[in-house]
């Protein structure tokens, strides 16, 4: 079997009982979950929920105390250069060099994703994200809008398979956010890519997303697609089944017990 | 392709794009070029007239000649050589871009490739005038010591990438409150290597810590070439097995504190 390809019905990404646990206390507690391929799943949950310790484990970026993640068929974070390349994520927490123009970022990041025609991709990609008129500006020059756009592109340069992002619209407009979001389906649908989405943004959750898994302490408080959710909480968003999590409140049919 | 076998793999390109990225960095900054030139003058010019006024006084001194100037400029190989590294490496923390890469295929060997070659380029930079300069200044041309030099060279500079190895790996591990480590660990070898004197001043006991340094052999070359006219191969060759033992040393301290950094979760943490 060719070392790249995934088994036939191999999950892109499987977790199994992950921990992660500091001494300041335990980050994550004992996640599993399956990603199929090509789907696009929301992870939920308060500041300290744990969010970002599994996306960083998924990457392979912190190692696990216990438990695995295997992500295109590649055991996290032994093997992580079999996969990184197929990868990729975005977060505005995670900058990128703030002194060099949004060409020469997106240069450097593309020859370290091994693209094979960089120059060609960051030209597609400066149409696709409207970066035409940055491209020579200083990255640190941009507002946050612009920069967001700048990661999308650094995160999509090598075309990824898999796709993580960490809260990618934060502190966004409105109108800047939904073009965010806009993009990320349509690349999502062109590429069949597998996409794992950290929120707090329970709108943008429930429009993206098929599935959401939503995490409290490190654990996972539920799972299931947003009409499901909204049903077993027998609310109307995802903002207020998330409340309902947060706040230690039952399902709809235990409430109404 | 199995994992250990992914991670031995090397790929040029990616070195070659670390490379660009730091060179993008420097040329858009004068600052950053003047601050890599200024102090190995400043150096090279206070030791070089103190040479010279010791010369006119002090017979040996006289016979001495240029034994201060090639130690400053030895020492800058040293110094500089560990802090171009350094500095590379902490711009990705200043930066905050260490997640960036170490969520890419970048692998270790290849981030420490990269800023070995940082490190020759910025002491190209830094340290070429400088030498021009002390040929105008004091009549000493460093670049006639000839083969010396290059075996001079080669075991500073092994030096210098071992000391920044291990103190990028203290940094990675600990975050930027390591960062004075950077700056600062190199003086430590400045009385013990004994830039500027021969071995023999030391008391005894601290003669034992000198000669398992490195730089040590090599300052005592310089002066045996400078003083004597005696290149010492033995010399050079001692001190290329200690660098050995050094480099790999410091190769598998990056290592284990990586590992550490990926365990303890301050990869993610690249502030204070």
């Amino acid at each position: 079997m060719d070392e790249n390809s995934v088994s036939l019905g191999e999950p892109a990404i499987a977790v199994r009982n992950l921990v992660k646990s500091y001494k300041s206390g335990i980050a994550v507690a004992g996640l599993s979950f399956d990603l199929s391929p090509g789907s696009m799943t929301g992870l939920l949950g308060g500041n300290g929920a744990g969010k970002t310790t599994t996306i960083a484990m998924i990457m392979g970026l912190v190692a696990p105390t216990s438990g695995t993640v295997r992500v295109l068929a590649a055991d996290m974070p032994r093997q992580r250069y079999r996969v990184l390349h197929r990868m990729n994520f975005e977060s505005p927490y995670v900058e990128m060099p703030m002194r060099l123009t949004v060409r020469q970022n997106l240069t450097v990041f593309g020859m370290l994703y091994g693209v094979d025609d960089v120059a060609g991709r960051i030209a597609t990609l400066a149409t696709e994200l409207d970066l035409r008129d940055l491209m020579d500006r200083q990255t640190g020059k941009l507002s946050a809008g612009q920069k967001t756009r700048v990661s999308l592109a650094k995160a999509l340069l090598n075309q990824p398979e898999v796709l993580l992002l960490d809260e990618p619209t934060a502190s966004l407009d409105p109108d800047t956010a939904d073009w965010i979001r806009t993009r990320l389906e349509r690349y999502r649908h062109e590429r069949g890519a597998t996409v794992l989405l950290a929120s707090h943004n329970m709108s943008e959750v429930e429009r993206m997303c098929e599935r959401v898994i939503i995490m409290k302490q490190g654990r996972i408080e539920d799972d299931g697609t947003p009409a499901t959710l909204l049903a077993r909480y027998g609310r109307e968003t995802l903002e207020e089944v998330f409340l309902d999590v947060a706040r230690g409140r039952g399902y709809a049919s235990e409430a109404a017990q | 392709m199995s994992g250990r076998q992914a991670i031995i793999d090397i790929s040029a390109r990616r070195i070659a794009a670390m490379v660009l990225r730091y060179w993008y960095l420097l040329r858009s900054s004068w600052p950053r070029i003047l601050d890599l030139i200024y102090w190995p003058t400043v150096q090279m010019l206070m030791w070089g007239f103190l040479q010279t006024y010791i010369g006119q006084n002090a017979g040996f001194f006289a016979r001495a000649s240029g034994t201060f100037i090639g130690a400053v400029l030895l020492w800058d190989i040293l110094f500089r050589g560990q802090l171009g590294f350094s500095v590379s490496f902490l711009e990705e923390m200043w930066a905050r871009n260490l997640g960036n890469l170490m969520m890419s295929p970048l692998k270790p060997v290849e981030f420490v490739a990269a800023l070995m070659i940082m490190s020759l380029v910025r002491l190209a930079i830094g340290l070429v005038p400088v030498t021009l300069l002390a040929m105008v200044f004091f009549g000493f041309n460093l670049y006639g010591l000839g083969f010396a030099l290059a075996a001079f060279f080669a075991n500073l500079i092994l030096t210098s990438w071992a000391v920044g190895i291990f103190v990028s790996g203290l940094v990675l591990r600990n975050g930027l409150g390591a960062e004075n480590m950077a700056w600062t660990i190199m003086f430590l070898f400045l009385p013990l290597t004994c830039v500027y004197y021969p071995v023999t001043i030391l008391p005894g006991w601290l003669q034992v810590a000198a000669w398992a340094l490195p730089p040590t052999y090599v300052f005592e070359g310089m002066r045996a070439l400078l003083i004597d006219h005696i290149f010492r191969v033995d010399l050079m060759l001692e001190s290329l097995a200690l660098n050995g033992v050094l480099f790999t040393a410091a190769v598998l301290g990056f290592l284990a504190l990586l590992r550490s950094a990926r365990r303890n979760g301050s990869l993610m943490q690249t502030g204070e």
